[in-house]
């Protein structure tokens, strides 16, 4: 659809003399489409544009107090968060939420969506368990495992007897730390819980897209590779795993922009936890801005985030638009 | 096809440790909500109840009723509002294109991408502005605008399937924008709103940032008051756990009976779906 629209207008480019630009004839109803469109495009750029500009100019300025503050401040709150204790172990965390959560969400979710593909006897029941948690906010899945990885108990009943004993969420221990600037770089213990909790949450997102993609193979390839004497596991993974890798794609662009800026589900676990091993950006721009009122340090934490996210998103949207919707 | 004797019983073997997974919370949900609380210890976390005991329900259910109140409230104008806006967007922009259409709906995408940290203190200022802090039509007002792109995004993919041809003929039987909206894409759609509507509900049901931070106390949504729960100093957990099997009951419902439309907003969520 949207490659036809492409060809006409180069046809018309094409025809058209460069100077003087075709006009397509506005009607009434080109006008009255663009007066129902208007006021979401003005929401939009003023809700979403204009306040990141808003924030930005925050970011900047001295308002670190009850009373707003509009006075220039250069990139002192950038600087100060750069150098910030909390900040640099919330880039750590990020860092580290990210890569585990995404990794595990699409091994298991590759794996889930084979699974679901053999044909199994209760396969819609299965598929059912595997995608209700994608129904459950974050805060009721942080409640729910808050109580399932409590130290002493929940989950370490199990883990105990495999001498895998932990205090979880409130275990300050940092997995292959080293120093680096002022915190320790490693895995966080305690991160590994919220890890889990993620990944319980959202792998179904990936499982359903995963699903969605093998279903959309013809059966002939797969019948192809068979007659040349693949076995079941070399089909997969010669030739249906590479051909799921646009997928994997669309699930790295989502699952990473929901885990750079996520903030519930740590938010009603953990919270900052001990030494801030669990603590992430959202966590510190929500508890900066509204609970100690600095604001414009808050602004500076929500800017960072919002270029992290925009790193992934510009290129992956820009993309989208080019490959036709 | 020749495959090994042991291959099936090992997937169904598979299949069921990874449900054991999936349901592990939902069954500690339910029998820790259903005891007493002397029975909420540590070591009997595992363990069924002696007898059912349903008062962490009333506790829980008396706590949360105005929260879960002013969720509905919130959430019943906010996705009608949403769904109809994005069915109009949706429409412009997939059969009234204009030139530098996909650039705008390029840059209003991206509003669905933003960490909403990014936007938050001058939302809570103009929200203050207007006097629509701490209200609930002021949240419903910030869940239509940044549910724009994604209902949009929806609505547009969902007419692009619907030909242009009908359109077009439609327009040389003298049918203008309104009436071709109303008596052509509206019955054409009822699966795009299914689709779009529950979308909406269950993403502003579970919403939390906006309802920490916009509302207080009595005016919270669900989500704020299930996290301040556990906020006094001696967790129930057994009417936690009430508190969030009740709190995820409407979602839940949804998925259970409309599950099949559940993931096809998944799907079309995810851009190029």
């Amino acid at each position: 659809m949207m490659v036809e629209t492409v060809n006409v207008t180069t046809a018309e480019k094409a025809t058209a003399v460069p100077t003087v630009r075709k006009k397509r004839k506005w009607t009434a109803d080109h006008w009255l489409a663009a007066v129902f469109l208007a006021p979401s495009v003005i929401l939009i750029f003023l809700f979403v544009y204009g306040f990141i500009g808003w924030t930005g100019y925050v970011s900047v300025s001295n308002w670190n107090s009850l009373v707003p503050d509009w006075s220039f401040a250069g990139l002192k709150n950038y600087q100060y968060l750069f150098q910030d204790f909390r900040f640099q172990a919330d880039l750590r965390n990020t860092l580290v939420f990210t890569v585990l959560f995404i990794a595990v969400v699409i091994v298991l979710g590759q794996l889930l969506a084979i699974l679901l593909d053999q044909k199994l006897r209760g396969e819609s029941l299965f598929r059912n368990i595997f995608f209700f948690p994608m129904a459950l906010s974050f805060v009721v899945t942080g409640v729910v495992w808050q109580w399932l990885f409590n130290p002493s108990t929940g989950v370490n009943l199990f883990l105990k007897p495999l001498g895998l004993d932990s205090k979880w969420y409130t275990d300050t221990t940092i997995l292959g730390g080293f120093q680096w600037g002022k915190i320790e770089f490693g895995v966080p213990l305690a991160m590994i819980a919220v890890v889990v909790a993620a990944v319980w949450q959202m792998t179904g997102f990936a499982v359903a897209m995963y699903l969605a993609g093998l279903r959309a193979i013809p059966d002939e390839v797969r019948e192809a590779a068979r007659m040349d004497g693949a076995t079941e596991f070399q089909l997969y993974w010669k030739i249906v795993l590479p051909l799921l890798r646009p997928i994997t794609a669309s699930v790295i662009i989502i699952m990473a922009h929901i885990s750079l800026k996520i903030f519930d589900l740590v938010y009603a676990m953990t919270g900052p936890g001990a030494n801030f091993v669990t603590d992430v950006p959202g966590v510190y721009m929500f508890e900066t801005t509204f609970r100690g009122n600095y604001y414009a340090n808050g602004a500076a934490i929500a800017i960072v985030m919002l270029l992290s996210v925009a790193m992934f998103i510009v290129p992956y949207l820009v993309s989208s638009r080019k490959g036709g919707s | 096809m020749a495959k090994p004797l042991w291959a099936r019983p090992f997937l169904y073997m598979l299949a069921l440790a990874m449900s054991a997974f999936f349901l592990l919370p939902v069954y500690v949900m339910i029998v820790t909500s259903l005891k007493p609380l002397d029975e909420v210890t540590l070591a009997d976390m595992w363990k069924l109840p002696s007898t059912v005991d349903w008062s962490s329900y009333a506790t829980a259910f008396e706590k949360l009723a105005p929260n879960f109140w002013n969720s509905i409230l919130l959430v019943v104008p906010a996705t009608l509002l949403s769904a109809l806006l994005g069915a109009l967007n949706g429409y412009v922009l997939s059969k009234w294109k204009f030139k530098g259409a996909d650039t705008l709906f390029t840059l209003i995408l991206f509003g669905m991408f933003i960490p909403y940290q990014s936007i938050l203190i001058p939302l809570i200022q103009f929200l203050r502005e207007i006097g629509l802090y701490n209200t609930i039509p002021g949240l419903v007002f910030v869940h239509v605008v940044y549910g724009i792109p994604i209902t949009t995004l929806m609505f547009r993919n969902f007419y692009a399937a619907i030909p242009d041809e009908m359109i077009e003929s439609a327009k040389i039987d003298g049918a203008g924008f309104v009436r071709i909206f109303r008596d052509i894409m509206l019955p054409l759609s009822i699966t795009g709103f299914v689709v779009v509507a529950i979308w909406q509900f269950t993403n502003i049901w579970n919403e939390f940032l906006f309802a920490v931070t916009i509302t207080t106390s009595d005016k919270q949504p669900i989500m704020v008051a299930l996290q301040n729960l556990s906020g006094s100093q001696i967790v129930q957990w057994n009417v936690q756990m009430a508190g969030a099997l009740l709190a995820a009951l409407p979602t839940l419902l949804v998925y259970i009976f409309l599950g099949k439309y559940f993931v096809r907003g998944l799907l079309a969520g995810s851009v190029k779906g």
